[in-house]
């Protein structure tokens, strides 16, 4: 993973609750065996209608994903992450991510930025009106800064998260440093647990 | 104070405590399959990795596979070549494998259990949101993406951050039309897709004790519905009866201290959870969606919401955008809505107990003309099981396409799809938009309900049949 420091762009704003990762990328998407090319499946069942915001020329250099509500609920998919990351987005900001998704996006590098239910409503507003907006993320700091408006706010992001993003670490790297302790846990577990002989 | 069950099966696997980081948290059971596995793979040989344990992971094909015709080559060539990449996978790393066709493939949710893989106290994980299944069994089971899925490959570990609880307690006693099904539904329609964010959720109370592990599984399998990183039930004398005699259960001696220890596993009386609701099972009646996602939900004699009705500004959007979607008009009853497919399959509803009570209710009926219908047993063990109960000719009798096993319309992967603005009523998971197919209309319903509604040919229940 490269790291990631500060994410610098304009926002598209997805206004919408409960954006499974179904509609991010719908099944037909995960057959591949690639782990690329899949910004095409973006929103895929979406896109055709051009009204999606997403078709909106005046947003198509935006780099952070501006959502309602409930952004990633769903199936654990990682692809729905490597689509929206292919697709040219650092970030996505949302008031709630589905668990599994947050946890994907940062182990790939894209920030899940959370805000306060009213906050997330005004920057969807703030981004409706002024396309061009610009949004500083700073991970190391937490902060999201957007100056013309004004406006900073601190995210929530767990310590261990920020270390990795920040120095691009590989998390099994990191685990594998741990291997005497891995061990020593095998050597005292139970005995009737189930194993298959291969 | 004292410990909830998940801070104990949490606290027993720790390898690495993180005091304030994430937990470093040791695997006892890895289930792979052909969707979410890949890159994973992929990840080991760049890096010249080894599986630690293959005889931790155990991988199936059930996605993508076609649920007619196994016997011949799969059609679609980019699920082929997954389920073959799988293949190759598992050879290669010296996993067992259980291809399309075996007597024991089928959906990994369905055969982690009747296997006897899943036991109480372990900790599952797999690269699939409803690992959630597990945790019927009193384990702390949960779904990871494809970087986990490599990481538990790798170290058979994962770090973890804390995870707050939340008891559900489900209180009284079901009344009779009701199921686990229903359960699981009520529990959506009060705390929504988001509402067990961050937290293990533990189903309490005498409406959980007295369900059967298959409703267990049911109900902990849709944990994930409300966001929870994992749903759990206290085992108990249902528990170990569910696991006694399985090919992977401890035997003998083993057995009576596997026991001892199981026993032990429940939630201290003086243990404090940090959220907590309660339902009256007595007022569970049977429960369908209307909308596209699962906490929509309301009674099958119910009528179809107005968004107006909806305070929140957020949700009236999204019930507006929903009954659009959805084609339905608001304020009429949902029981009037006709149908053109029926779904009985899915992690969430395809065991053997799911098929014996949806065949009770058909038994001796027919199919409502132009009913689509697809009955499609979790895993080989349980089509088996049911043909030798004649479940099947009850099925076939009735009209229903009685299928081999696989996830099938539960995502559509596979040829078994809804087509535009086709209805269906389905026991699975998710109404998710194009869910089951681009364009499809998902109802999510118990199979008492799925089985009342092909033979009505609307959204019904068995006693109003
Ligand atoms: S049956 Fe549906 S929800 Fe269950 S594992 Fe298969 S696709 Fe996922």
């Amino acid at each position: 993973m490269e790291p990631v420091h500060i994410i610098q762009g304009t926002g598209v704003p997805l206004d919408r609750s409960d954006v499974d990762t179904d509609q991010i990328i719908p099944s037909d998407w995960l057959k591949r065996v690639e782990r690329t090319g899949f910004e095409k499946g973006l929103f895929s069942e979406w896109k055709d209608n051009p009204d999606f915001i997403l078709n909106n020329e005046v947003y198509s250099s935006a780099s952070i994903l501006i959502a309602g509500p409930n952004f990633g609920t769903g199936s654990s998919r990682e692809h729905a992450v490597w689509a929206i990351q292919q697709a040219g987005f650092k970030a996505v900001i949302s008031p709630r991510f589905g668990p599994i998704f947050r946890n994907n996006s940062m182990k790939n590098g894209l920030v899940p930025v959370e805000v306060e239910s009213e906050l997330g409503k005004r920057l969807l507003q703030e981004v409706l009106e002024k396309p061009f907006l610009e949004f500083v993320i700073d991970v190391e700091r937490a902060l999201v800064e957007v100056p013309e408006i004004d406006l900073t706010f601190a995210f929530p992001i767990d310590e261990s998260v920020q270390e990795r993003l920040l120095n691009g670490l590989d998390d099994i790297g990191i685990t594998l440093s741990n291997e005497a302790s891995i061990s020593k846990y095998e050597e005292d577990r139970l005995a009737w647990l189930p194993t298959q002989s291969s | 104070m004292g410990k909830t069950l998940s801070q104990k099966i949490w606290d027993k696997h720790i390898v690495k405590s993180g005091d304030g980081d994430p937990d470093l948290l040791y695997i006892d059971l890895h289930l792979v399959h052909e969707v979410t596995s890949p890159q994973a793979f992929d990840g080991l040989r760049i890096n010249g990795r080894q599986v630690r344990r293959p005889d931790l992971t155990i991988s199936t094909e059930d996605h993508n596979v076609p649920t007619s015709n196994v016997d011949q080559p799969i059609e679609d060539e980019i699920s082929l070549k997954q389920i073959e990449t799988l293949r190759a996978n598992a050879e290669e790393f010296g996993i067992t494998h259980y291809p399309m066709g075996h007597p024991n493939q089928g959906i990994v949710h369905v055969i982690g259990p009747e296997l006897g893989l899943t036991q109480p106290g372990m900790t599952v994980v797999c690269g699939d949101s409803h690992t959630s299944t597990h945790g019927a069994f009193g384990a702390l089971a949960f779904g990871i993406g494809t970087s986990e899925v490599e990481h538990v490959l790798a170290t058979q570990t994962l770090p973890q951050p804390r995870q707050e609880t939340m008891a559900i307690n489900v209180t009284g006693e079901l009344p009779s039309e009701s199921s686990a099904k229903d359960v699981v539904l009520a529990v959506l329609g009060v705390v929504g897709t988001g509402g067990g964010i961050g937290a293990i959720a533990e189903f309490r109370g005498s409406v959980i004790e007295a369900l059967s592990m298959e409703g267990r599984m049911t109900v902990c399998n849709m944990s994930i519905e409300f966001g929870a990183k994992a749903g759990l039930i206290a085992p108990d004398e249902t528990t170990f009866e569910y696991l006694r005699g399985r090919v992977n259960s401890p035997s003998g001696e083993l057995w009576d201290k596997a026991l001892t220890e199981w026993k032990k596993l429940h939630t201290d009386a003086d243990a404090v959870f940090d959220r907590e609701i309660t339902l009256n099972g007595a007022e569970i009646v049977p429960q369908i969606t209307w909308g596209t996602n699962p906490g929509q939900v309301i009674p099958v004699k119910g009528n179809i919401p107005k968004p107006d009705d909806f305070d929140d500004p957020a949700e009236r959007e999204a019930a507006k955008r929903a009954l659009e979607y959805m084609g339905l008009e608001e304020g009429t009853p949902i029981s009037a809505v006709p149908i053109d497919t029926v779904f009985i399959g899915s992690c969430t509803n395809s065991r053997i107990e799911d098929l014996r009570s949806a065949a009770s209710v058909i038994k001796g009926k027919k199919v409502a003309k132009g009913v689509r219908t697809l009955v499609v047993p979790g895993s080989g063990v349980v089509k088996k099981q049911a043909e030798k109960e004649g479940l099947d000719e009850t099925f076939k009798a009735a009209g229903f396409d009685w299928r081999e096993p696989g996830c099938s319309m539960c995502l559509a992967m596979n040829p078994d799809k809804l087509d535009p603005r086709e209805r269906s009523a389905s026991t699975s998971n998710r109404n998710f938009e194009g869910r089951q197919g681009r364009g499809g209309r998902t109802h999510l319903v118990s199979p008492r309900v799925a089985a009342a509604t092909a033979i009505a040919g609307h959204f019904s229940t068995p006693e109003d049949l």
